[in-house]
């Protein structure tokens, strides 16, 4: 362990037990393993101890405890980012969120959700949605618990029309590593009242403070939708339709693009086809509005928009299951990828009208690397997934050949105008290369930021910013 | 190759009401679709055409409102709908709508005729196979593949069955191979056509409306038949009053969620699970 922190001995281990009980602390056996990752394979770390707390209170005593003890504490949910930002680097305490998993309230009057912050997102999308309520971040992991989306500040597929998770919070409780309990926000629609402190958490990866509560925004569910499959000779006529399509004055709720390769690997990961299959590149589009009328005007402006920019065709997903032939096969693109074996990923974000080019170098780079390349992404936002892919590579070949290929990938992504993360967030992983994308004086105060909320450094260290010199 | 692809307008969702009252269905203001079975056959359809030339025709018989049902199968490469709307049909059972369409079909020239395997909102699995019936024809139900779509196919009329180098039968017309899965077993064989099939969903994965073919296709007639139009002339035949059965009573299923939770050692817990398995028979 770095000689600034502590390891937790078994006094520790017994002051974690009598805050929370016994069967909520592990500090060996099987389970250890499952704390010792999230879904980036390359980024291990083991904790000393995990605890999963129930209250915020509990969270106070534990960070107060760790702080005065100087013990590393990471918080989790449920494990499922991609840069190993809940990946316990440096030992010490897990906090695992995921026995605060209540949904305390609906309010139908102000729109709002107050969840504790191990609900899943599926949970919370079932709950709101059978009220008739939208919460609309959309990110493809549901199983995903919302404490994690709002240390990631996760995106999701509805970002275009409904914005990010940062955009649909209304209020956090958050425990400061010095104990302190914060309500920050509330259930209001506005707040100029000072600096916003609320959303120095939102994506801050636990490094900040450990978020337990969470008050969501919610909107009036849309009760139609339709889906365009919108087939294209070639990724660029694809992407440039993308203007054309919101130069309708039409804001579809979701534009994604994917080419034949994904869609193919996506139907053997599924044993299912998907409708159409010859063109080069595909755009997805999702629209929805109040009334079956509304929609299916809004699909006459789109389709004719795109025809009118070189579509091959439009074709019409209207119904539940016309909807899950084309849905299902985009949720399954990272998996179906990743089926394969090993891949690192470039979750960059461009401007929307640089994606083509950024999807062509990532060919030329994979020619000029040797490796194996795919991607699909938010053709909206402009937001890509970009898999390097190790197929049977050997381990020091894989390394050198990917370290090549994500330079040559951020680099670019900086020279179109980009950041380095769209919406998985930095972690471990992605540090270097925002480090490198960004002014130093950026970094300084992020890492002064970091020391002011956490003076004794305990919170996920190394995450986003390094420990302090 | 002439196809009639046999499709019927559902309700859009799983949650129709019934009427507790009268025992019927409540179908106002929810929204309809197109049989998600029918698809499957009308792509088949579209599959063997596009191999084997012909034309598909799609035959529905409903209220005026099911012509949306023929409007999308244009918007899917269909070329040819016919409605049989009629007030004289109304409240038809399995039995009086396989005859009525049977009627409709005598009028027509076919070398083939392929259904969804069932409907969604009747389940029965009667309608296709008592059409081939009422036609005299041979039919295979719940079809999963027909051989040789993918390749050159046994047919007459636009081609013939000699020249296809397939089995042609003793009274030389061609025949078509399909595998039908009836549960337990999967059942290839060789039919003489002119046949009726119905369609599982493993037959294929169905094409979505084209906004293309929908706008070059929005002037295109829906041609209407009614009680009139049909060989046999007498009303008896059609609707409530040509059906063998009466609808006593319509009910929901009931459903029962059981959630149990349990707390105890892994082996232990393990053990309990394994057994209640058993019991729900997992063999």
């Amino acid at each position: 362990m770095d000689r600034r922190f502590t390891a937790p001995n078994e006094d520790d281990i017994r002051f974690l037990e009598d805050i929370c009980g016994e069967k909520d602390v592990i500090s060996s056996g099987p389970l250890m393993d499952d704390y010792a990752r999230d879904e980036m394979p390359w980024v291990k770390g083991y904790p000393d101890v995990v605890v999963l707390p129930e209250t915020a209170e509990e969270v106070s005593a534990i960070l107060k405890h760790a702080s005065a003890r100087r013990i590393p504490v990471t918080t989790r949910g449920s494990g499922t980012g991609l840069c190993g930002g809940a990946v316990p680097t440096a030992g010490g305490i897990v906090l695992c969120t995921t026995k605060m998993n209540r949904i305390l309230e609906i309010d139908e009057v102000n729109f709002t959700a107050t969840v504790e912050a191990g609900v899943l997102l599926t949970t919370i999308h079932q709950a709101v949605e059978a009220r008739g309520f939208l919460y609309a971040p959309d990110p493809g992991e549901k199983t995903a618990t919302i404490g994690g989306n709002i240390a990631t500040n996760a995106g999701g597929m509805r970002a275009i029309k409904y914005g990010v998770t940062r955009d649909n919070i209304r209020g956090l409780q958050v425990v400061l590593s010095t104990g302190e309990i914060l309500d920050l926000g509330g259930k209001h629609a506005k707040n100029s009242t000072g600096y916003s402190l609320m959303n120095a958490f939102i994506g801050s990866e636990g490094t900040l403070g450990v978020v337990t509560r969470a008050v969501l925004k919610l909107l009036p569910l849309p009760k139609h939708t339709i889906s365009l499959l919108v087939p294209f000779g070639s990724l660029r006529d694809a992407i440039r339709a993308v203007p054309k399509v919101m130069g309708t004055g039409i804001l579809p709720q979701s534009i994604e693009f994917a080419e034949q390769g994904v869609i193919f690997a996506a139907e053997n990961y599924l044993g299912k086809k998907f409708p159409h299959r010859s063109a080069p590149a595909y755009l997805l589009i999702r629209l929805d509005g109040n009334s079956r009328e509304e929609v299916t005007s809004a699909m006459e402006h789109v389709g004719n928009a795109c025809l009118e920019a070189g579509a091959e065709d439009v074709l019409i997903a209207d119904t539940p299951e016309r909807q899950s032939a084309v849905w299902d096969a985009r949720g399954a693109f990272l998996a179906a990828i990743k089926s394969g074996g090993e891949v690192d990923e470039c979750d960059v974000v461009v401007p929307r009208d640089r994606i083509a080019d950024l999807v062509e170098y990532s060919k030329e780079v994979a020619e000029k690397v040797g490796v194996r390349i795919e991607s699909f992404g938010h053709a909206g936002d402009g937001n890509l997934h970009i898999y390097v892919i190790r197929d049977s590579m050997p381990e020091d070949e894989w390394e050198e050949k990917l370290a090549r290929a994500m330079d040559l990938l951020y680099e670019r992504g900086r020279e179109l105008g980009g950041m380095v993360s769209g919406e998985h967030g930095i972690g471990v992983a992605k540090r270097p290369y925002m480090e490198k994308s960004l002014s130093d004086v950026e970094i300084a105060l992020m890492a002064r930021l970091k020391s002011v909320f956490d003076p004794a450094g305990i919170l996920n260290p190394g995450k986003v910013v390094r420990f302090p010199e | 190759m002439n196809i009639v692809v046999l499709m019927k307008q559902v309700p859009g969702t799983s949650t129709v009401g019934v009427d507790p009252k009268s025992g019927t269905l409540r179908r106002e203001g929810v929204p309809a679709k197109t049989n998600p079975y029918d698809l499957h056959a009308l792509e088949a359809a579209l599959a063997l055409k596009e191999r084997l030339g012909g034309t598909v025709t799609v035959l529905s018989m409903g209220p005026p409102q099911a012509e949306a049902v023929i409007r999308e199968a244009y918007s899917m490469g269909a070329d040819r709908g016919i409605l049989l709307t009629d007030r004289a049909f109304a409240g038809a059972d399995t039995l009086a709508t396989a005859f009525t369409l049977s009627q409709a079909l005598k009028t027509m020239e076919f070398d083939l005729i392929i259904a969804g395997m069932q409907s969604t909102d009747g389940d029965t699995a009667q309608v296709g196979p008592g059409v081939a019936e009422f036609l005299d024809i041979p039919h295979v139900s719940y079809v999963k593949e027909i051989h040789g779509s993918s390749g050159l196919h046994a047919c007459y009329g636009s081609v013939s069955g000699e020249e296809t180098g397939l089995p042609v039968g003793g009274d030389g017309s061609a025949k078509i191979k399909v595998t039908a899965d009836l549960g337990d077993v999967l059942v290839t064989q060789e039919v003489s056509l002119p046949a009726l099939i119905t369609v599982t969903k493993d037959t294929n994965q169905p094409r979505l409306p084209s906004f293309r073919l929908r706008k070059a296709v929005s002037d295109r007639p829906v041609e209407i038949m009614r009680a009139g139009d049909m060989p046999a002339s007498s009303e008896t035949y059609y609707g409530l009053a040509g059906s063998a059965t009466r609808v006593e009573r319509i009910f929901p299923p009931e459903r029962t969620v059981v959630r149990e939770i349990w707390e105890g050692e892994p082996r232990e817990l393990a053990a309990r699970l394994a057994a209640v398995l058993r019991e729900v028979a997992v063999r």
